[in-house]
């Protein structure tokens, strides 16, 4: 038994950035003893991945085809990659937490009987036991943990997006390429994929946006939200907001930054009446700089900001918004 | 006939404690309960036992049974799903259920789900909010060998079928299976409806049914952790805030600005 195995996904554009930071993670786990990183493709675009999933770092591609593969149903893809696990049978499988990643993980670990270890952001490998120690945000982020697997089994992580930074394309790596059939039978799709609906967002898209302007519970109501979004179209940004917010109707749940809504990562995130609870703070901590504007002088927002303003928004804002606009025009 | 629903939830720590009361004992890997601030049903559980209810109010149900694995359960907390409408509360409560693991916890809601017999569909909230894991509900529907769907913001039933919403980031997917299933609920469903008075005071003529793990033939072996916890912090940040003060708010705003400026922040 030895290895890394990384769950792959792919999109329209080919390689998704979370499997080329799982591709940067199973190196580093790797510098120490010497495993391979194979990663499973799955379906008709995985022969057009392989090589940049070498270049990224993968030793060896497993190009995983079947019928079945050709809809993305999630019980035809955990199959698919049970498949492969017997193949290669690695100490360690790696997934993202994305949509996918973080139910076939839990599930897979769970077929095993092994252990699961969901959201790292950081994983190492001790050097006694030879096993994996990953960090993981618990309590929404109040406190970290440290977790490890007992035993000699597989060892599953599902790994926080934009946690690894993936290691640049290096072309001259050379790798397997592995053509596999894992043979699914129809009957394991028990829940299926009927239909996706996408809601467009206008303008910049918050999780790529590098500038954003939240808004929380201080805020007092929907109206406010005008504000911001014209805050947010003076600077080329997107406008964001806490869970009670979206909750409360006073913005569509597409805003919710947070441990359960978006992740983004702006150069620079403007939070108005943003309290700064710990479950907010998960899907904004790596904003380059945080702003924060709010009553309250002990909020635990100011905890994580650069600048801040002590002050009703009503009274901070306006001039605030007039201002960032000359200077912008000027 | 109707259906018959298990919710499954769990008692955690107020998520709303203020981060200055939230301690870690770093003796024993545990977080410190804060003073005078009584625990909560996982919020996420809340949206689960309201998807049971409105299920309840549109379609057929016969029963909503709700069940709970712990230890120190606050009986007027863990009543709360009972007032709000369920038909019964069901306690698994020993000191052998570890609170980390997720495969014992899963392993043991599985044998009491058993024990209680008939089900068409189990709802669980999409994750605590204590260890943020959601790993139980897709345990469970592996070792009971039901299909599962994670995140639903909305929950149909017909002709023994499910239809859900899955909630996405950008948008969801409908997704469809027999039943029975396992169903993650989000906070996207919408809010928990409040308890009302007469729920209130039906909830209170109700007993909870408790079982020990003794009672679901769980042993030491079937509890081992596949995950162990070496270590619990508080992170700490050395970041300074830098606060932009002037003659009056107003003046605060503007000034604000022109630092942000000054950094090339905006």
């Amino acid at each position: 038994m030895g290895g890394i195995l990384v769950f792959g996904e792919i999109g329209q554009n080919g390689l998704q950035s979370i499997t080329s930071e799982l591709l940067a993670a199973a190196r580093g786990l790797s510098a120490g003893s010497g495993d391979e990183v194979t990663v499973a493709l799955l379906g008709s675009g995985a022969d057009a991945a392989s090589q940049d999933a070498i270049a990224r770092g993968a030793d060896k591609v497993y190009s995983v085809q079947d019928p079945l593969l050709e809809d993305p149903q999630a019980d035809a893809q955990l199959g698919a990659f049970e498949a492969v696990c017997i193949e290669v049978k690695p100490s360690v499988a790696l997934f993202g937490r994305t949509p996918v990643g973080r139910d076939l993980g839990p599930r897979l670990a769970f077929r095993h009987g092994v252990g699961v270890a969901q959201d790292c952001i950081e994983m190492t490998t001790d050097s006694a036991t030879g096993r994996v120690v990953a960090t993981r945000p618990v309590y929404g982020g109040n406190a970290l943990a440290k977790v490890t697997f007992p035993g000699d089994g597989m060892q599953v992580l599902v790994v926080r997006p934009k946690a690894v930074e993936p290691l640049g394309a290096d072309s001259s790596r050379t790798g397997e390429v592995v053509t596999f059939n894992p043979g699914l039978d129809p009957s394991i799709v028990r829940a299926r994929l009927v239909q996706t609906v996408r809601q467009e967002s206008e303008g910049v898209r918050l999780e790529d946006a590098v500038v954003v302007v939240g808004g929380g519970r201080g805020i007092g109501g929907a109206e406010a939200f005008e504000m911001l979004h014209e805050l947010a179209r003076i600077l080329g940004g997107a406008v964001g907001a806490s869970r009670a917010v979206c909750d409360a109707g006073w913005i569509d749940h597409s805003y919710q930054v947070g441990l359960t809504g978006k992740t983004i990562t702006p150069d620079i995130y403007i939070t108005v009446g943003i309290s700064g609870a710990s479950q907010h703070m998960a899907g904004c901590a790596a904003s380059k700089n945080i702003v924060a504007i709010n009553r309250d002088a002990d909020a635990n927002i100011f905890k994580a900001a650069s600048f801040g303003v002590v002050g009703d928004w009503k009274n901070v804002m306006p001039s605030f918004i007039e201002t960032v606009r000359e200077l912008v025009n000027s | 006939m109707g259906i018959k629903i298990v919710v499954c939830v769990k008692q955690v720590m107020d998520p709303e404690t203020p981060a200055s009361a939230f301690k870690v004992d770093s003796d024993t890997n545990k977080v410190i309960p804060a003073q005078g601030i009584p625990p909560v049903v996982n919020g996420f559980d809340e949206n689960a036992v309201e998807a049971a209810l409105r299920l309840k109010d549109s379609t057929e149900v016969d029963k909503i049974t709700v069940i709970s694995v712990g230890n120190n359960f606050v009986m007027d907390v863990m009543k709360k799903p009972l007032s709000m409408g369920a038909d019964e509360l069901i306690l698994v409560q020993d000191e052998s259920v570890s609170e980390l693991d997720a495969f014992a916890t899963a392993t043991t809601l599985a044998k009491a789900i058993e024990k209680v017999g008939e089900y068409d569909l189990i709802l669980c909230g999409r994750q605590a909010s204590d260890w943020d894991q959601a790993h139980v509900p897709l345990g469970l529907a592996e070792l009971l060998g039901l299909p599962s769907i994670t995140l639903a913001q909305k929950v149909d039933v017909a002709d023994g079928m499910i239809s859900i919403q899955r909630s996405l980031t950008d948008g969801y997917e409908v997704v469809e299976s027999q039943l029975p299933a396992v169903i993650t609920v989000s906070n996207e469903l919408g809010e928990p409806r409040y308890p009302n008075l007469r729920g209130i005071m039906q909830a209170s003529r109700k007993t909870p049914t408790i079982w020990s793990a003794a009672d679901l033939g769980l042993d030491a072996e079937s509890l081992s952790p596949r995950l162990t916890l070496t270590e619990l912090f508080i992170p700490v940040s050395d970041k300074r805030v830098e606060i932009i003060e002037g003659e009056d708010e107003a003046d605060a705003g503007r000034k604000l600005a022109l630092r942000l400026r000054e950094e090339k922040l905006i």
